[in-house]
């Protein structure tokens, strides 16, 4: 297989993103679905996940956890050049060790990252195939390379990619509207702004991996993927095999935040080795592998220039954004400027650069971290320079069209309530009015930012009810769970439909033999599976009803549903069991359930707010974040027991974005330094402040028939943003970089006594 | 942390060449039915016989297991190759994220750290083996009714952590239960509600 054609396929799969992810106009049906009136009984209450027992006592499958009869345990060489022309590839002394099964070449030509797949072995145990690897003998001819964002843009530095320049002189977003130059001329105050945002790595706990196995010409993956879909279409594209005859599995996984989307080139290698050794073959990826090649958030560089009016009107918001995600395409991160304040003048240019470092990946809420990090830090500065309280700056721009309130109205928006809900839940009142005007060597300070993310659900979404003759139900769709309890929710939307318990529900999710659903990214899953399996079970239910009212011979509209029993409404006392109203089916009952269209009359977005209350300690640069309320609406939510821990887990992963994480790339070597967990600090348990997530509870009125959006992404956006806010409350010195590194809060508190 | 400051027997490079079928367990010099030798390493010192595996015996969750392990294989593989005990995580594989935390004669430590022969003769709770009788630990109890967990990946390390320090603290303020949990990582970002879950668990340990 051609790497480079590889590395077209992960690009193009990070730009497919927004393709895939975000409002597709095309799909757009007319018809508006009416969401459910009614009061659920057990959707939005607090459900404990249907499998946690299996979780908390060790038995849930991973993909790490497979073993299988006569399996081989894969490994991949990789360049540790970040620059090199391969010259050839040795394997026959690694070949000729014993236990060594299979051996592949992957690669011949340039490598241009440490990192880059060169070769693979499969051997009957991990060592024996790490030792092999060690035997493999490649030349490579070293070349010049740019790992560092100021080295590639530098003039006459080493080319990147061989077919175009390191940063294209066609910005990859270009996107104006109104006249830029008269809102600056309409400005009472202009101000201008850089952010800095660094590489994050994605770390999931589960490393990437994949165990393949032929059965003739019948390929089975199990795969820690978010996108089985995906992942089998793809080996079908690459492996040149029918879909039909490839069946990927995903039963549980350890983490994803959109570095396990789409195919990826391990999976393809651990095929093909299978192939050739005919044996099924395990090919875990290791944490330093994590760190170098299976993706990144890419760093950003923004620069700011908007004006404002004396009271707070934006009259124009201009953005330059130099983003690079190494031999990948770097993020979009201007949609929260175009999209979220009411603003008639705008201009955004954003430019890849790229660099010999390993290509970037969708990253949980791509573009919008840093893009919300940016604008919202700007926002609090254009506040301080009016001397405007800044939540009440939000509000003056607030807008109910979309594109700064210059395009179609949003279909619901209830940011203004979580500003409400979130400021009287941690104390607005309480902040510096005045950015540092405390005394003393700790500081505190309040800090907000507002989020904006998609989050609709992929109309064409499959899942099937199942009734069996003795009662029992299952819900199906071929989805992932990523952690986010969807398992749990379909069991909630049956139960809830059907009458029933959740654990009376037996879910299955995670094979391509299941009905079709797309990966498990951007927000998406629950707006695509919830009114997916409610359709579902409520054609379900009518038949159910039909049934009872045979057997009870009333009408079927007579007929209620409660408890796993049906009763005549006209008669409570007459009633037949769940049981009793199936007792002369022979046959099981499938009824399909699919996600439908909405309206392309409407924008739908999910909305939001994080406030944060920090300490900084003036002598050692340390910021301590003390208590964080969210506000989300992300339409009617699903299970609040859920929700929560989705929030919680945004908050906490922006947190770690805040202080902690950078990938660190050794200009000398090319190689990425920090490639473990303790080199590459994330959020620990000694980090973790209060967390109080809300929800405004407004039922989304035209997007899907459960009146739900997306909650993935948004917890993530904007809690960096308002970190930062805080610490210039806090100190009176905004730092425009994250992570904010106790040496940059120095540097910082340093320019302002200078 | 408990699991990094437990006692360490001292292994000199030699010992750990001879895959401590010397001096260091305290073991006599391994009968060959018991060891099987690889060629010897010639050092300044002399020659060295190299083990290329010896038996061991562990008790695994109750159960006796006698199985033959390579000098450098650690416990957490030994667990989950060769035991099949899945539910010990690897993930970070250099002890630096708790994920592979079992307890070892009662003390939790990271099974990725510690080789399989030093663990000759101990008794050693997995994940699988924290539930007594068909009844989950209260730790497992609480980590489902506060929904202490995302993907669930780090989860059994957690709990194991979590199980280790009730037993030595049941009734632990929130700054303890932090410390406590210091050595093991969360990537999905849930301490907050593990917190919670610890709390809750004390609470019903506390109970008669």
């Amino acid at each position: 297989m051609s790497k480079r054609e590889y590395f077209k396929d992960t690009e193009d799969a990070t730009l497919l993103y927004y393709e895939e992810f975000k409002d597709k106009e095309t799909i757009l049906q007319q018809a508006t679905p009416e969401p459910e009136k009614e009061i659920f009984k057990i959707v939005g209450q607090y459900t404990p996940r249907i499998d946690g027992e299996k979780i908390v006592t060790g038995q849930a499958p991973y993909t790490h956890d497979i073993s299988l009869k006569g399996m081989l345990f894969g490994k991949i060489l990789r360049s540790p050049h970040a620059c090199a022309e391969v010259v050839f590839v040795d394997l026959s002394e690694a070949e000729s060790l014993p236990g060594v099964k299979a051996a592949l070449p992957l690669k011949k030509g340039r490598v241009n990252y440490a990192g880059e797949p060169v070769a693979a072995i499969a051997a009957t145990d991990e060592k024996i195939a790490e030792e092999a690897l060690r035997l493999i003998k490649v030349d490579y001819k070293p070349l010049p390379f740019a790992v560092t964002v100021e080295k590639a843009m530098e003039e006459g530095a080493p080319q990147v990619l061989e077919d175009r320049p390191n940063v294209p002189p066609k910005p990859f977003n270009d996107y104006s509207r109104g006249d830029i130059e008269k809102g600056f001329k309409e400005a009472d105050f202009i101000i201008e702004r850089t952010y800095k945002t660094a590489v994050e790595i994605h770390h999931t706990a589960e490393t990437h991996g994949s165990v393949a196995r032929w059965e003739g010409d019948r390929l089975t993956v199990w795969d820690s993927t978010q996108a089985i879909f995906s992942v089998r279409d793809g080996l079908a594209r690459w492996l040149r095999v029918p879909a039909s005859r490839v069946k990927v599995i995903k039963k549980y996984m350890g983490g994803g935040f959109g570095s396990k989307l789409g195919i990826n080139d391990y999976t393809v290698i651990a095929a093909m080795l299978a192939r050739e050794a005919r044996k099924p073959v395990k090919l875990i990826l290791s944490r330093e592998e994590n760190s170098i090649c299976v993706g990144n958030r890419p760093s950003s560089l923004q620069t700011i220039k908007g004006g404002v009016k004396k009271d707070g009107t934006l009259t124009a918001l201009y953005l330059k954004n130099y983003t690079s995600g190494g031999v990948g395409g770097g993020d979009r991160c201007a949609e929260p400027i175009i999209d979220v304040y009411k603003c008639p003048n705008m201009k955004v240019e954003e430019y890849t650069v790229y660099t010999n470092t390993g290509a970037s990946r969708p990253t949980r809420a791509p573009g919008h971290v840093q893009g919300t990090f940016a604008l919202e830090g700007f926002m609090e500065e254009l506040a301080a320079e009016i001397n405007v309280d800044p939540l009440e700056l939000r509000k003056k721009n607030y807008s109910t069209k979309n594109l700064g309130d210059t395009g179609i109205p949003y279909s619901s928006k209830g940011l203004d309530k979580c500003y409400q809900m979130g400021a009287e839940k941690i104390g607005w009142h309480r902040r510096n009015k005045k950015p540092g005007q405390g005394n003393g060597k700790v500081r505190r300070g309040l800090g907000m930012a507002s989020q904006i993310w998609w989050g609709t659900g992929r109309p064409g979404t499959l899942a099937d009810i199942k009734i069996h003759p003795d009662g029992s139900v299952e819900a199906i769709c071929g989805t992932q769970d990523l952690g986010t309890g969807t398992r749990t929710y379909m069991a909630v939307i049956t139960a809830e439909t059907l009458g029933l318990k959740p654990e009376d529900i037996t879910v299955k999710i995670g094979s391509t033999e299941y009905p079709w659903c797309g990966s498990s990214g951007g927000s998406t899953t629950t707006p695509s599976v919830a009114p997916a399996i409610r359709e579902a079970a409520l054609k379900a239910v009518e038949w159910l009803k039909q049934l009872a009212a045979s057997e009870m011979k009333i009408a079927p509209d007579a007929v209620i549903i409660d408890k796993g029993n049906f009763i005549n409404k006209d008669n409570p006392e007459q009633a037949i069991s769940f049981q009793d109203a199936l007792r002369r089916q022979r046959r099981e009952m499938v009824f399909h359930g699919e996600c439908g269209g909405r309206s392309s009359d409407y924008a739908y977005n999910t909305f939001g707010v994080h406030f944060a209350e920090v300490e900084v300690d003036t002598e050692t640069g340390q910021i301590k974040v003390l208590k964080v309320v969210t506000a989300h609406d992300s339409g009617r939510i699903m299970n609040r027991l859920t929700a929560e821990s989705q929030v919680i887990g945004g908050v906490t992963q922006g947190i770690s974005t805040a202080l902690f994480e950078e990938r660190v790339v050794d200009e000398t070597t090319g190689n990425v330094v920090n490639r473990n967990l303790r080199d590459y600090k994330i959020a620990t348990s000694m980090d973790i402040p209060e967390i109080i997530p809300l929800f405004v509870d407004i039922i989304e009125p035209r997007m899907n028939i459960m009146g739900t959006k997306g909650l993935g992404e948004p917890p993530r956006i904007p809690i960096s943003g308002a970190i930062a806010n805080a610490v210039f409350n806090a100190i009176g010195v905004p730092i425009r970089e994250i992570p904010m590194t106790p040496d940059k809060v120095l540097e910082a508190l340093k320019r302002k006594e200078g | 942390m408990e699991k990094a400051k437990k006692k360490r027997k001292t292994v000199t490079r030699r010992d750990f060449l001879k895959g401590f079928g010397g001096g260091a367990l305290g073991a006599a010099v391994a009968p060959s039915i018991l060891a099987q030798e690889k060629a010897a390493l010639q050092t300044k010192e002399g020659k060295i016989p190299l083990l290329a595996s010896k038996k061991i015996t562990l008790t695994v969750n109750g159960k006796k297991f006698s199985l033959m392990v390579e000098p450098r294989d650690t416990l957490l593989h030994v667990l989950r190759e060769k035991l099949n005990l899945t539910g010990t995580k690897r993930t970070c594989d250099r002890g630096e994220c708790g994920g592979c935390t079992v307890l070892l004669d009662g003390n939790p430590i990271y099974s990725c750290m510690y080789l399989a022969l030093r663990a000759d003769g101990k008794s050693i709770t997995t994940i699988e083996g924290l539930a007594t009788n068909g009844k989950l630990h209260p730790v497992q109890q609480a980590f489902i009714e506060k929904d202490a967990y995302q993907c669930g990946f780090c989860t059994p390390g957690f709990i194991m952590s979590s199980a280790a320090f009730l037993n030595k603290n049941n009734n632990p303020n929130l700054e303890e239960i932090k410390q406590a949990l210091s050595g093991n990582l969360c990537r999905c970002g849930n301490y907050f509600k593990i917190y919670e879950a610890v709390s809750a668990a004390s609470k019903s340990m506390r109970r008669p």
